[in-house]
This record gives C-alpha cells, structure tokens and sequence, in this order.
C-alpha cells in the first residue's frame, strides 16, 4: 500500500498550482484588468484633450478662423463621410470612453474603500495633492462636462447663444463671471487629474520601469502644465479683451 | 526616557477596540521598540494586567513577523522593521501611538497582531516551480544574465511583512504580490509557470478583499526592504502578457 506522502487540505480546490476551475477569470473581474480599462479609456481622452485645446487656440486668430474651423470639422471626411459624421464618430468614441472611465473608476473606488473598512486613528498627510484628489476632481471634471456640452455644444445654458456662431458664443461663456470661474476651476482640476492619471496610466499598461520613472513622471507634469495653459490662455485672453 | 504610548487594545477579532494611554519609565534609547514593548508588558503582568499582543521573532529584520503602525507609520519613522527601529529615533516625552496593520484582509486576531494568512494563500496560488529535487543541479547548467538575477534577488528581498498593505490608503497587496511575480517570472527556473503564476496570483490577491492599486506610492515608502514602486508595473505588464497569451 502506498503511503500518503501528501496531506490532503480542506480546500481541495487551491492546490499547489491554484484554483484550477476559476483559472481565467475574466479581464473585467481582476482589479488590474479594470485598472487597465481605465487607463486605455484615460488616453483616449487624454489625446481627444490635446486635440481640442490646440483647436480652441485658433480663437486667436479672429472669427473667421475659429468658425470655418469648427465648420471644417463637420465636414471632415467629406465627400465619403456625410456632414458631421465625423463628430458623431469621435462623440460616440468618447462617451463610451468616459462611461468605461467612470464604471471602473467608482468600482474600483468601492473595492478600495471596503479594503480599508477601519482608518487609523493616527492620521497623517499621505501621498501629494494630485494623487489625493484623484477621485474628487474626476466627479469635478464629469460635472464640468456637462456644464460645458449644455453651454458651448447644445447652447442650452449659454445666456447669448448665436448657433453656428462659436466664437460669438466662446465669447458670451467668457464675458461673465461665473463661466470664467467654472472653466478656470475644472482646468486646474484637469491639470490636477492629467498629473497623477497619465503616468498611473503608463504604470498599469507596464510601461513603467526605474529607468524610466523620472521621465514619465516629467512628461505627465508637462502634459498637465501644457492643457491647463492652452485651455485656460482662451478664458485670459477673453478677461483681457485680446479676443473681443 | 519617558513615554507616553496610546495602544490600541482588542480582546478578540469580534471585541470592539479603543487606543489605551499607558506610561513608561527608564527606556533606554538603545532599546529597539520591541524592547520598549516588553519593558510594558512586565509593568503590565507585575500590575495583574493583560499583557499587549504583539507578533515578533527573529528580532533581526529578516523574519517579517512583526508589524505594528508606529505614529501613523507602518514600522514607525524610520525605514526599517519595527525590531531594528530602536527608540533613539523618539525624544523623551513623546507620545507616542501604536496600531495594528488595518485592511479587511488583515482581521486583528487580538491587541496589535492581525491575521496575515492572505499573503500565504497568493504565495500558495502561486504554486510551485517545475524543478527536479534531490541532488543540487550544476551551477552553469542554466545560465541567468546578471541584470535578471539582481532583478529577482531585489524581488526576493520581500519578507511579508505586510508594510505595504498597512501604509496603501487602499488597502492594497501589488507591491507584495509583485515581488513574489517578479522574482520568480524574470528566472528560467521560474518559466515554465510564467503566465499561470501570474494570473493565479493577482486573482487570488483580488479574492482576499485587497484593494487596486493607486500609485500613491506608500508602499514603497514603507518597505523595510525597498520593493520599488517599478515592480507593480512590472507585474502589471507580466499579467497583460499572460492575459493575451493565456494560461498554458
């Protein structure tokens, strides 16, 4: 008779090479597969970003540059795309970005929150401003975006709405107090968020390494610093009648 | 020296907890903490009082059993295990507070020691290596560029302390389970199990009620033996690999 060189354990079911029946669990299921989801959907709007601030720079040289630019984009791809199916493309591409975003953020947020179901009463400053307000200034941002669509893209809050007139209307936005102060916020909040989100991003893609730590870290500091002056020289540039 | 020390005191794993003040005398700065623990400990027993749980062995640094959160700090100001912290890095008068590990996947067995299975059962996920035992192989027969071996034994270093998951606001295991990856994944030996290790570990990790990673980078702050921060993303490239490769 044989000899048990093995002792049998009371969960059969993790032996030595792990839960044999649950081996894949799907990509959506794991933390880093919805870290990853984030981090994908981040860059996709992190690339629509720098697009759009050096489009918006265009106001700078007068209306009928800023116009016929915002009218080229409805045409873009034209003749084989039909007017403004372009834009829709590029609409429905980021809505499903900043939904993918947003479901892996506040999952993610759960599960991290239920990790530490008890604080420490000794409390202590942990990790820098912009890693802190990660989750804060996500909400910020996803609530300035739909200030922003109702103000500039369906004109339904903007007080001197003129369709088909952008500039006119990027103007109105401008000349008050309160779309000054809402824009200037959210891009510092964007800033805030781009800082801490681009190099987290490349950290979850595996992009990270020692070598490359400072320069990543360096590139997301200038990525930030470069979105929040391009968007927020438009706002200035309005308050100190350089565009009028 | 003359301290004040606010302990968090626990019956049991279901007995509420509140931080108990207590005041020591003559601690000596060469002392390590533990020391000083013990110094109130024999004041608590001489008073008839319950002694503080606290877990330690080897008391040298490399044993990875003792824990403590130190002034909000896990092992305390300096980067070093609580054995090797000595209390020289305190001044006379301080008060000072001392909490257990706190994360879901930690339950506090009693006092300051909490139950660190999870790290055993993502080690246990992990499985083997397909190596044959007996006889030790020759040393050149498996040849490891010097760049992958510093690499793994940098990894190797992890004691599984738990410094990591008690310092991450989140709660959260990458570093400890990415020094566990790493070592083994960047070895020939370590190979033949290269994808399974890595999916089987992470949805392990993920079972145990750890939470995601941040990169708030407080784990490897805390590390008493410097896991850097790169590993997690090193780990994170090794399981998108496996994603797309698939178990084999």
């Amino acid at each position: 008779m044989a000899l048990a060189t093995r002792t049998r354990t009371s969960a059969p079911s993790h032996g030595p090479h792990g839960p044999q029946g649950s081996r894949s669990p799907s990509f959506w299921r794991s933390t880093i597969g919805k870290k990853t989801v984030m981090a994908v959907s981040g860059l996709i709007m992190l690339g629509y970003l720098v697009v759009h601030m050096l489009g918006n720079l265009k106001i700078f040289f007068g209306a009928d540059e800023f116009n016929g630019y915002a009218h080229w984009l409805r045409t873009l791809g034209s003749p084989f795309l039909h007017y403004e199916w372009a834009l829709w493309l590029v609409r429905v591409l980021l809505l499903a970005a900043v939904v993918a975003h947003a479901v892996s953020a506040y999952q993610l947020s759960r599960l991290d929150i239920k990790a530490r179901p008890v604080k420490y009463v000794h409390k202590r400053r942990r990790a820098s401003y912009a890693t802190r307000t990660m989750r804060w200034g996500g909400i910020i941002l996803g609530l300035f975006i739909v200030w922003h669509l109702l103000d500039l893209t369906t004109l339904t809050v903007n007080e001197r709405a003129w369709a088909g007139h952008p500039y006119e209307n990027v103007l109105a936005t401008f000349s008050t107090w309160y779309g000054n102060t809402i824009y200037i916020v959210a891009m510092a909040a964007l800033g805030l968020h781009v800082r801490h989100g681009f190099w987290s991003a490349a950290q979850t893609l595996g992009a990270g390494s020692a070598r490359r730590e400072r320069t990543l870290k360096a590139f997301a500091n200038g990525l930030a610093v470069v979105l929040f002056a391009g968007f927020v020289s438009v706002p200035v540039a309005v308050m100190t009648g350089m565009v009028n | 020296m003359k301290l004040t020390l606010r302990v968090w005191r626990q019956r049991g794993a279901d007995a509420p907890g509140h931080m108990a003040s207590y005041e020591v005398d003559g601690i000596s700065e060469d002392m390590s903490f533990l020391e000083m623990l013990d110094t109130l400990n024999e004041d608590l027993i001489l008073r008839g009082e319950d002694p503080v749980a606290f877990d330690h062995d080897c008391r040298e640094g490399i044993c990875g059993a003792c824990s403590l959160v130190i002034n909000g700090d896990a092992h305390g100001p300096e980067r070093t295990t609580t054995c090797q912290l000595h209390m020289r890095s305190f001044a006379d008068g301080d008060t000072i507070d001392v909490e257990p590990w706190r994360a879901a996947a930690f339950p506090v067995v009693k006092d300051l020691v909490v139950d660190r299975g999870a790290f055993d059962r993502i080690i246990q996920a992990g499985g083997y290596i397909t190596a044959p035992t007996g006889s030790a192989p020759e040393a050149h027969a498996t040849a490891v560029p010097k760049a992958d071996a510093d690499f793994a034994f940098e990894h190797a270093e992890c004691i599984g302390c738990g410094a990591c998951v008690a310092a991450c606001p989140n709660g959260s295991a990458m570093l400890f389970t990415s020094a566990k990856v790493n070592h083994l994944n960047v070895l020939p030996q370590g190979s033949p199990e290269r994808e399974t290790r890595v999916l089987d570990m992470v949805a392990r990790m993920d079972e145990e009620g750890f939470g995601g990673c941040t990169l708030t980078g407080e784990c490897a702050t805390a590390c008493p033996k410097g896991i850097p921060l790169p590993s997690i993303a090193a780990m994170n490239k090794e399981w998108l690999r496996a994603v797309r490769k698939g178990p084999r």
